[in-house]
């Protein structure tokens, strides 16, 4: 089932638009020994490859589901491109940068740092500590009703909720508590 | 209507969940109400947020469940570049090689310190100084000669103990001006010369010119009467590089004739006020006359290089017209014209020797 050979590049959009788990690892595995190369041969570890790729690879699956993605360059020198343009910005941050770092691949320059950290991808780590403030039972709940889409009728037999009436009270307490907990974010 | 069913009207409406009838009413309200029309877009995009990130956490998962299945640390060990013994044992070990090294060269400088390296001209020219080991010589004398001393006495000869250092001179006028070299006589207290034939004569040092080590003796005694016409002439001019040379001289008590030729324009270093020659010299050869093969003096033997075999240094004979010149102007009562004649011209080397010996001393030194 397993096709070790890295997929096409229409292969890849299509599949990441039809939401297929075999492309998406076929891709994922064809790519990442190209990103550990690049992250470990620049004061970078196997961890810190993991974690750019994977965001790399989220850049793509975004701009894929969000329509917008045109192919100008092959994809694996556009993933090699956002991966080199992270680890920058990263080792930037850590300020052990000193100059340009060894490449490995053919990449494309990538001005738009936009592409990279969208507006989106701070909201969702503002969310992730709300949520992580917010505390069970809510948690749970809120992922439920508004994530996984479950019915009240599930989540009040979940809980244990005597009537339906008490789960909604207390999931509209749940989503006041988050709204305010988000919004005191800064 | 309480927050609380607003809120629950706003997710049915959302949804899709009301009755045609239901929405005509509520979608009346919003038109109506601004305040109730942003509640709805801000619910419904704070709901769509929380629902993205729910997406974002599940597609992370997914990533994190595939990247589980990759072997990273057999895919780690063989992208690394893996550099080089040398410049591992570099990284490794920098601090320790520095340490090595910068002992090392300390080890290297100190030794060569030590050793005189540094201090070339003491090491490598010896001067040609004759230190005589007096003391065997005086035990021997002391046994042998006993008896001939009272002879001697008797007889009223001149006694000498054996001098503590020996070198040679030649006469540079027959009214017993001798040159020599300054280190011969340096530092002595008392001189004699004697000649080849085993006469002495005491001396005093008129003048010094250490810069060239020239030092002038004149012979201040009453036994001296003089020498016959010098037979060799001093040359003014510089002699050239390849030219046949001999020189006499006392490395032992009797005089001993070198035969050798100039090598060298320059001394030791490119030093200019010698020559270097080639010729077989030894201690206590230092002073004495360099002759070319026609008779003419060209220089005074002065020193040797003590790692290269047959290089010896003789100051050249313009110096000696510098220091002559000099003792004349300085002193009231001592002139010195050196001789211009050469009787030497047309005789053989063996016959210029025979000439030549008896204007070499033997200069002893005591101090």
């Amino acid at each position: 089932m397993l096709n070790s050979s890295a997929p096409t590049d229409s292969e890849v959009v299509f599949g990441i638009l039809n939401n297929s788990e075999n492309i998406l690892k076929r891709v994922y595995v064809a790519y990442f020994p190209m990103v550990l190369q690049l992250i470990i041969n620049n004061n970078g570890t196997a961890d810190d490859a993991k974690d750019i790729y994977q965001e790399a690879i989220i850049v793509l699956y975004n701009k894929v589901k969000g329509g917008n993605f045109e192919l100008s360059s092959k994809l694996k020198t556009f993933i090699y491109a956002v991966c080199r343009k992270l680890w920058l910005k990263r080792l930037s941050q850590m300020s052990r940068y000193g100059g340009d770092i060894k490449d490995f691949q053919d990449h494309v320059p990538m001005e738009d740092e936009s592409d990279l950290h969208t507006e989106r991808d701070l909201q969702f780590t503002k969310m992730e500590g709300a949520l992580q403030l917010l505390g069970e039972p809510c948690k749970t709940i809120i992922e439920d009703f508004y994530i996984h889409n479950h019915s009240m009728q599930d989540i009040c037999e979940r809980f244990g909720y005597t009537n339906a009436d008490n789960a909604k009270t207390q999931k509209y307490k749940c989503l006041q508590r988050l709204k305010k907990l988000f919004f005191q974010q800064v | 209507m309480s927050e609380l069913q607003l809120t629950e009207l706003i997710e049915r409406y959302l949804n899709g969940e009301l009755s045609s009838e239901e929405r005509e009413r509520f979608e009346a309200l919003r038109r109506e109400n601004a305040t109730i029309d942003n509640r709805i877009t801000d619910h419904a995009h704070f709901t769509g947020l929380i629902k993205q990130y729910g997406e974002r956490v599940e597609l992370e998962k997914r990533l994190n469940a595939i990247h589980q299945e990759i072997d990273v640390h057999a895919l780690t060990e063989e992208l690394t570049v893996h550099p080089g013994w040398v410049v591992k044992l570099w990284r490794n070990h920098h601090s320790k090689i520095s340490v090595a090294a910068s002992i090392a060269i300390f080890a290297v400088l100190a030794t060569l310190y030590v050793s005189g390296y540094f201090n070339k001209t003491s090491s490598n020219v010896i001067a040609l100084r004759r230190e005589v080991d007096s003391y065997r010589r005086t035990t021997e004398n002391l046994n042998r000669s006993t008896n001939a001393l009272l002879h001697d006495i008797k007889s009223g000869k001149r006694i000498l103990a054996p001098s503590k250092f020996g070198g040679s001179g030649f006469a540079l006028t027959s009214n017993g001006y001798i040159a020599t070299n300054y280190h011969v006589i340096k530092g002595s207290d008392s001189l004699y010369v004697q000649n080849a034939s085993g006469d002495s004569y005491r001396a005093k040092v008129v003048y010094t010119e250490p810069a060239y080590d020239i030092a002038i003796l004149k012979i201040d005694d009453v036994s001296f009467a003089g020498l016959p016409n010098i037979p060799y002439n001093f040359r003014k001019g510089a002699s050239s590089v390849g030219e046949d040379v001999y020189t006499a001289g006392f490395p032992s008590d009797s005089i001993v004739y070198g035969r050798g030729y100039l090598s060298s324009a320059n001394g030791y270093n490119g030093d200019t006020v010698a020559y270097q020659v080639s010729l077989p010299v030894n201690p206590g050869n230092s002073g004495g006359p360099l002759l070319d093969t026609k008779g003419n003096l060209i220089g005074m033997i002065s020193s040797k290089q003590t790692q290269t075999e047959g290089a010896a240094f003789a100051v050249k004979s313009r110096y000696l017209f510098k220091v002559a010149q000099q003792l004349t102007k300085d002193s009231t009562n001592s002139k010195i014209s050196l001789n211009s004649k050469n009787t030497l011209m047309s005789l053989s080397k063996a016959q210029q020797f025979e000439k030549v010996k008896n204007y070499v001393f033997l200069v002893k030194v005591y101090n």
